[in-house]
């Protein structure tokens, strides 16, 4: 038990430093960009209707004060972590004066959900089927499914996306293929709503399914087709052990811990991968919302989109290497 | 060298297929030198014609020749992705290096930073610089940037293969007659790495001209020079499912899918030649 938690010590350390120094990154990074936010918010009230010039004078040095930009950087610095600590990013542009933190926080339901769904999916379905390969080397069906992962393992998410929303938005249209739930449907726990929703995550999750699949695939096969020689696998057949229970306990079972690592080291990937699929389907995540973000010059908006996703993506991370004890009794016992 | 290629042209159909696949892409970028057009004028092809006699792959609504506006893309982009996967090799090779030979608090620090890298989620960050470098990302900045983010998990691999060579016996007789440890690194442990760093660098290569790809077909690079990402990217400003001009999206894709099919194989097969075991499971053994 001693060594879980200092195992559990070692990795919050690094969820705190990846936290620290990604969100310091992205903040250096945004504040020492030529772009005026002030300029850019003031050209876009201007844009609609004309000011007298006292009155853009009063706007600018009233803006100037929102966003504190007299300040010095360490002191703006300090000031972003002071108030990041409080779940407060500060006012988005493009729905002034509604919170960031508001806006960000309404997309990121849609984000975890259809990551979660889809790295749950492809993990599981990517291991057992690769881990079956392995162990069944002669079987042609396992072998096809080998050959379908190779192909569509090195296309970037982007390209599978593009290549489904042809497919089923031109060719053959029966999936919806934008947004997250259909017009005609009201928010809320209703059947309507859900069977809505759940429709209109099948071609994002599936193209991410369809990408992530093969590397678990392979992985696993040549994971497994290296045990499979194993001492031990060869004394537990010799010993007439049932083949299911080979497979399942004695082969998967151990193949899979690498595989759990590997997981966490790909989830920053993966998370790229749905940020760019939601803008294909314009679902209404983060990805979107980042898009939208840097499309309207939301300076606020797409630190508080980043400053999110490096949070998840290292709390994510976090969770899944805690979840290492379950395949791996080693860590536990020691 | 050349016996080793030949031997997995010839007994390993992964690699000879990988090889043909990026062979023909790379004749077809290397035709972008004998081209009559400048891929960056416009208007100079009748506009929407469909692959013909005349124009092998169609021109698109830009009145542009799509088959050397597409040479000029896949040259750009594999010179993209080799110029990325070439300084992310330098700095893995670097650090992982490092890392491996001199161990204890160097080790840790490093690896302590490499972690770092792994986790962080890289397509926000290139947003944000796009979003603050507007027009001054360049493909250039684009690559380097690029490369300084994609080289973590490479180094993590080539650290664990430095830490088994730290104990070797040649190791120990270097040190003893005097060789410096940077000549001990890159003299006697690189040629111990160059077989992964050729592997990692087709996935990296496949990785970088992803990003790349993505990037540009969001507008958020520079839209102007032609590369795969850009040619996606006006095809979907000018709707080109929509009105029908298929070609202008459909021949870029399958050449791209061509490309990464092609890098990827080879990353395999170049896997499969360093392992030996998965070469005796080949031959039966």
């Amino acid at each position: 038990m001693q060594n879980y938690l200092f195992f559990v010590a070692k990795r919050a350390v690094q969820l705190l430093a990846v936290i620290f120094f990604g969100v310091s990154a992205a903040f250096l990074i945004t504040h020492l960009s030529p772009i005026n936010p002030v300029e850019q918010a003031i050209n876009r009230i201007t844009g609609r209707s004309n000011f007298s010039p006292e009155a853009v004078a009063d706007m600018r040095a009233a803006l100037t004060a929102l966003y504190g930009i007299e300040e010095p950087l360490w002191s703006k610095f300090i000031n972003f972590w002071r108030r990041i600590v409080v779940l407060d990013l500060g006012p988005s542009l493009i729905a002034f004066p509604t919170p960031a933190t508001t806006l960000v926080m309404r997309a990121l339901p849609w984000t975890v959900g259809l990551l979660a769904t889809a790295v749950v999916f492809t993990w599981l379905i990517g291991n057992i089927l690769g881990g079956l390969a392995g162990y069944y080397q002669n079987n042609r069906v396992l072998k096809g499914v080998g050959i379908v992962a190779m192909g569509l393992q090195p296309i970037p998410y982007y390209i599978v996306a593009f290549i489904l929303l042809i497919v089923f938005g031109f060719v053959w249209p029966v999936l919806p293929i934008s947004g997250g739930f259909a017009m005609n449907v009201r928010p809320g726990w209703n059947w309507p709503f859900i069977g809505s929703v759940l429709s209109h995550a099948i071609l994002p999750a599936l193209s991410l399914v369809l990408v992530g699949l093969g590397t678990w695939f392979l992985g696993m096969r040549a994971l497994v087709s290296n045990i499979i020689s194993e001492d031990y696998v060869t004394y537990a057949e010799l010993a007439g052990v049932n083949k299911r229970t080979i497979v399942a306990s004695y082969v998967i079972r151990n193949a899979a811990v690498p595989q759990l690592t590997a997981l966490a080291m790909t989830l920053g990937a993966i998370f790229s991968g749905t940020v760019i699929t939601e803008e294909v389907f314009s679902y209404p995540g983060l990805g979107s919302l980042l898009i939208a973000a840097v499309n309207a010059g939301d300076y606020a908006l797409v630190l508080a989109v980043a400053t999110v996703a490096i949070t998840a993506v290292a709390g994510a991370i976090f969770i899944v290497d805690l979840l290492h004890p379950i395949l791996d009794p080693r860590i536990t016992v020691e | 060298m050349f016996v080793i290629i030949r031997d997995l042209i010839r007994f390993n159909i992964e690699f000879a297929i990988g090889l043909i696949l990026v062979g023909i892409v790379v004749f077809f970028a290397c035709l972008s030198a004998f081209s009559p057009v400048d891929p960056s004028m416009i208007y100079v092809a009748p506009p929407d014609q469909p692959p013909s006699w005349d124009y092998w792959f169609g021109t698109n609504s830009r009145g542009q020749d799509m088959f050397w506006q597409l040479s000029f893309a896949f040259r750009n982009t594999l010179l993209f992705g080799l110029t990325v996967a070439v300084i992310s090799r330098m700095i893995s090779i670097t650090i992982g290096l490092l890392s491996g030979y001199l161990g204890g608090p160097v080790d840790r620090v490093l690896m302590f930073f490499n972690d770092i890298f792994v986790a962080l989620p890289i397509f926000p960050i290139l947003v944000l610089f796009y979003f603050v470098m507007r027009n001054d990302l360049n493909t250039v900045n684009l690559a380097i940037l690029m490369a300084c983010l994609g080289w973590a998990y490479d180094a993590r691999l080539i650290r664990s293969v430095a830490l088994g060579l730290r104990y070797r016996e040649f190791t120990r007789h270097a040190v003893f007659s005097g060789m410096s440890s940077p000549k001990i690194m890159f003299q006697e442990h690189l040629p111990y790495v160059m077989p992964i760093i050729f592997s990692t660098a087709m996935a990296n290569m496949i990785w970088a001209i992803g990003l790349e790809v993505t990037l540009a077909v969001l507008g958020f690079t520079n839209i102007n020079i032609p590369t795969v990402g850009t040619t996606l990217y006006w095809a979907n400003n000018h709707s080109a499912m929509v009105v029908g001009v298929w070609w202008w999206l459909v021949i870029p894709v399958i050449l791209i899918v061509m490309t990464f099919i092609g890098l990827f194989l080879l990353a395999v097969s170049l896997n499969e030649y360093i392992d030996p075991r998965s070469r005796l499971r080949r031959m039966g053994l």
